[in-house]
């Protein structure tokens, strides 16, 4: 039952919260099995795995938002029993969520208020907001609204919220995957220093470099099971992701000759005006994509990466023709079919309900983007045993695993969903393919499967167009890179010489900002 | 003991077509309670509602009359429904297909012009109840008005019109003042199927659009353009489906097949243009799509079960005094449990043992 934690320190302390034997399941589906836990106060714990490991349903019922099935928590050596994140704050434990929870019409310290229980006057918690979020370098202005704040901003309003109840234990749910290198070194900045005060953090991440950087702990989680509890500072990056996968990871490289000298998606001086009000203006995007290259786009969610994928998508429309160019067709006023004929082909970033219907088999969202160019349809009719034989080839050539031989696609797991309709497009041999965060949330497995696809494609000559926030996978697969800030595109550069200092410098929006200066002197002058 | 509801991985196949049955049977149970409230024998109620009508040959005909315009309008809705769009005013887009039919029997009565004029009446009918549905479809694209709202509330400016005309403009100059066209032609009449009842060719009509539907939305295209667009609107744009084009489309056919059966049932059964030339059937027909599971062989069945119901209620209104009201109260009930009891196709009902959680939950 009890864990014997080799913690830097003599273990003579009792740890702040226990989770023992902790069980939750759906159904016959157990998503944590019997997992013992043990956090310290003055202790960085990282939780470790891919997704659907089980570590959010493990912070969740240590947050209160799940019940266990079965286990007990223990904090500070008494059981706890907690019905409700409410029950959870009022012990001392905070959370700091993934998705944020604010509303983009409200202010800092209105978003900040409604997510607090307490008693206190707006006027003195907008104070009380201040004094805290100076006190940990965490700069917030409490009367802007959320709308006009970037990622990282919004963030420290979750973080200055969850400190605001000067939390015992505070649970960071990969906190990092929004923010640039640089911001992420100011975040790790104010953890260090939360340690220091004698909280506990538990932090989860599936990045291995971090956790040795900044944890004390870790406690790895695979298939809902604890694989082991280790310290990650003795343990290589390498160990630490065997231990994760429960496997070696197969290597992604390069095949074939890659010729680079026809441009076969262009996109020239692209200016748009977003349909949602809290939407990007993209703001005259020109850049090529050659013939067997991949060309990685970096950036920061929510900075015109959405817009940028419907423009070229044909989701949205371009205000002129010539904005896009697919294999020297002039494409901009196209529609998504239209596009699709060129010889194109779209993988958008979310999976469920934008990349398929969720509640339709495979054989169906084979035809939704297979309708436009793959004779799936003759005379207006459903060609089916050619949609099904698309499934049965994307399985067979993607290793797609599934439980029957044609389910609906919300019960395929990320992993397998991703590549279904990676694979789907790839299938079709397109000239050109755009790809958003094409490994985001898939276990490393399906990525690696994922990516080396990718570079297959483009060494037959296609062009691939990558919209990624990991700058890991960027540097594995593209060969240039550009970085997307406020709707401006930066010109892109070598992937070699792309380092993270110098992509999180323009992630942050440094060169964006020196090209508006010599904008706006090129017409003072 | 808790109850809770657990979403299925998968939807339930079974369940989907013992929902409707489900459904129906708790119907069944709350119309009992209520005929013994009413101080009547409810096994007796039961009877005459749903098994007496089926002993007579006339009954059965007659349920088939009434399933007609049922079936029709509700394949049409059916599609809009599919594709999330909510057409609630097939009652009005009936009303206006038998106004435009019948324009042609008014104006040729008594003439004598020849074959021609059924056909004409019947497209007059199609376009009539279309035209009318393109005005809510066209707010809704234009200016984003909801189509729930106008569709509905353009059912009664089409009632007043019919209305107007009836006692206006079209009333039978021998008709002794009742508002009522004369009645119409026998080449302005759709003719009967046999010598004797009153099933008429309208009922083959209907069976060919059920058969029609099932071939669209199961083989073509388009139906899967439909499907797709109410079940993942994203994903239909992504896709590269124009749902603007689509809530027309819906509309447009919906519409159509709401006039033809208007027209059908004037130019038929009823043989003149009068008010009350509907029971009801473009709301009934709402029900009808639902407990079809918006399937055109499924609506076949639900529409010929809500005529059953029709015929039922009047003969337990002659002959047990039972008012006739309660067929609405009947059908408003269906529709209740029927939505109620999809809900388990996507969930399952769980009993879960937790003492010390209803304790809380008490406390």
């Amino acid at each position: 039952m009890v864990n014997a934690v080799p913690v830097s320190e003599p273990s003579a302390r009792a740890p702040l919260l226990q989770a023992i034997a902790m069980t939750k399941r759906y159904g016959t589906f157990a998503a944590n099995d019997s997992i013992d836990l043990d956090l310290y106060a003055g202790e960085i714990h990282a939780l470790l795995g891919e997704n659907g490991a089980g570590k959010s349903t493990l912070v969740k019922t240590m947050y209160g938002l799940i019940q266990p099935t079965s286990g007990e928590l223990r904090w500070m050596g008494e059981k706890l029993e907690l019905t409700g994140p409410s029950d959870a704050r009022s012990q001392g434990i905070a959370m700091v969520f993934q998705h944020f929870s604010l509303f983009d019409n409200l202010t800092v310290a209105e978003n900040v208020a409604l997510g607090l229980d307490g008693v206190e006057s707006f006027a003195a918690m907008s104070a009380r907001l201040a004094q805290v979020s100076r006190d940990y370098g965490l700069p917030l202005d409490p009367n802007r609204e959320v709308w006009r704040l970037s990622v990282g901003e919004r963030q420290r309003i979750e973080i200055v919220r969850a400190l605001m109840q000067n939390p015992k234990l505070l649970i960071l749910d990969e906190p990092t995957a929004v923010l640039t290198p640089q911001e992420a070194d100011q975040l790790f900045t104010v953890l260090f220093r939360l340690k220091s005060e004698g909280r506990a953090l538990l932090y989860i991440s599936h990045k291995l470099d971090e956790v040795k950087r900044l944890c004390d702990t870790a406690t790895i989680l695979r298939g809902g099971k604890k694989i082991s509890t280790c310290d990650p500072r003795k343990e290589t990056a390498a160990s630490l992701a065997r231990m994760m996968v429960g496997a070696e990871i197969g290597e992604v490289k390069a095949t074939g000759a890659r010729a680079t000298t026809i441009p076969r998606l262009l996109i020239q001086d692209l200016s748009l005006t977003p349909d949602d009000p809290h939407g990007v203006h993209l703001k005259n995007i020109s850049i090529e994509v050659k013939g067997g290259e991949i060309l990685g786009i970096a950036g920061v969610a929510g900075n015109g990466q959405d817009e940028l994928f419907a423009a070229l998508s044909g989701e949205r429309l371009a205000p002129r023709e010539g904005n896009i160019v697919i294999d020297s067709n002039a494409a901009g006023g196209l529609s998504v079919t239209a596009r699709r004929k060129l010889g194109a082909a779209f993988v958008p970033e979310e999976r469920l309900g934008h990349g398929t219907a969720p509640r339709m088999k495979l054989s169906e969202n084979a035809l939704l983007t297979g309708h436009a160019a793959s004779h799936m349809v003759k005379h207006g009719f459903v060609d089916k045993p050619k949609t099904l034989e698309t499934v049965d080839k994307t399985t067979k050539t993607f290793d797609v695993r599934k439980a029957k031989r044609d389910p609906e696609a919300v019960s395929l797991s990320g992993g397998n969903l991703q590549k279904f309709i990676v694979g789907r497009e790839i299938l079709r041999e397109p000239g050109v393919l755009v790809v958003s965060q094409p490994t985001w949330g898939v276990d490393a497995g399906a990525a690696a499967v994922i990516r080396q696809a990718l570079l297959d494609l483009s060494s037959r000559g296609s062009a691939v167009l990558v919209i990624s926030q990991d700058l890991d996978e960027l540097a594995e697969i593209a060969d240039r890179i550009a970085v997307m800030f406020h709707g401006h595109l930066s010109p892109p550069v070598a992937a070699h010489e792309a380092t993270r200092e110098k992509l999180g410098l323009l992630m942050g929006g440094a060169s964006a900002e020196a090209d508006a200066r010599e904008a706006s002197h090129a017409i003072g002058a | 003991m808790q109850l809770v509801l657990e979403k299925r991985v998968e939807r339930s196949t079974k369940i989907a077509i013992l929902s409707p049955l489900l459904a129906i049977a708790l119907t069944l149970v709350t119309m009992s309670i209520l005929f013994a409230i009413l101080g009547k024998n409810p096994v007796m109620a039961l009877y005459v509602y749903f098994v007496e009508p089926l002993t007579d040959s006339f009954t059965l005909m007659e349920i088939a009359v009434k399933a007609t315009p049922l079936v029709m309008i509700a394949v049409g809705l059916s599609l809009c429904y599919l594709a999330n769009v909510w057409n609630i005013g097939a009652e009005g887009q009936f009303i206006m297909g038998a106004v435009c039919g019948s324009y042609l029997a008014v104006v040729t009565n008594g003439t004598d012009p020849g074959p021609w004029v059924l056909p004409a009446m019947l497209v007059m009918g199609a376009a009539g109840g279309a035209l009318w549905a393109m005005i809510p479809a066209l707010c809704k694209v234009r200016y984003g008005a909801n189509e729930i709202l106008t569709s509905l509330m353009l059912v009664y400016v089409a009632d007043l019109i019919m209305d107007y005309l009836v006692r206006g403009p079209w009333r039978d100059p021998k008709g002794m003042n009742f508002p009522t066209t004369a009645s119409f032609d026998p080449v302005a009449t759709v003719p009967t199927l046999f010598e004797t009842g009153r099933i008429h060719w309208g009922a083959l009509a209907a069976l060919i659009v059920v058969a029609l539907a099932t071939v669209m939305l199961g083989r073509t295209i388009k139906g899967f353009e439909i499907r797709v667009v109410g079940a993942a609107p994203r994903a239909a744009r992504f896709a590269g489906f124009n749902s603007k084009k689509l809530v027309v489309f819906t509309f447009a056919v919906s519409g159509a097949l709401a006039g033809l059966a208007g027209i059908i049932e004037v130019a038929g059964p009823v043989g003149v243009l009068q008010p009350g030339i509907s029971p009801g059937y473009g709301f009934t027909a709402i029900i009808v799509a639902f407990l079809g599971r918006l399937n055109p062989v499924g609506i076949l069945i639900a529409g010929l079960f809500l005529a059953l119901t029709f015929i039922g209620g009047e003969g337990a209104q002659i002959s047990m005094k039972i008012p006739l009201d309660l067929t609405k109260v009947f059908q408003g009930i269906l529709l209740f449990y029927v939505l109620a009891c999809d809900s388990l196709i996507l969930y399952r009902i769980r009993l879960i043992a937790s003492p010390k959680k209803a304790a809380h939950g008490t406390a």
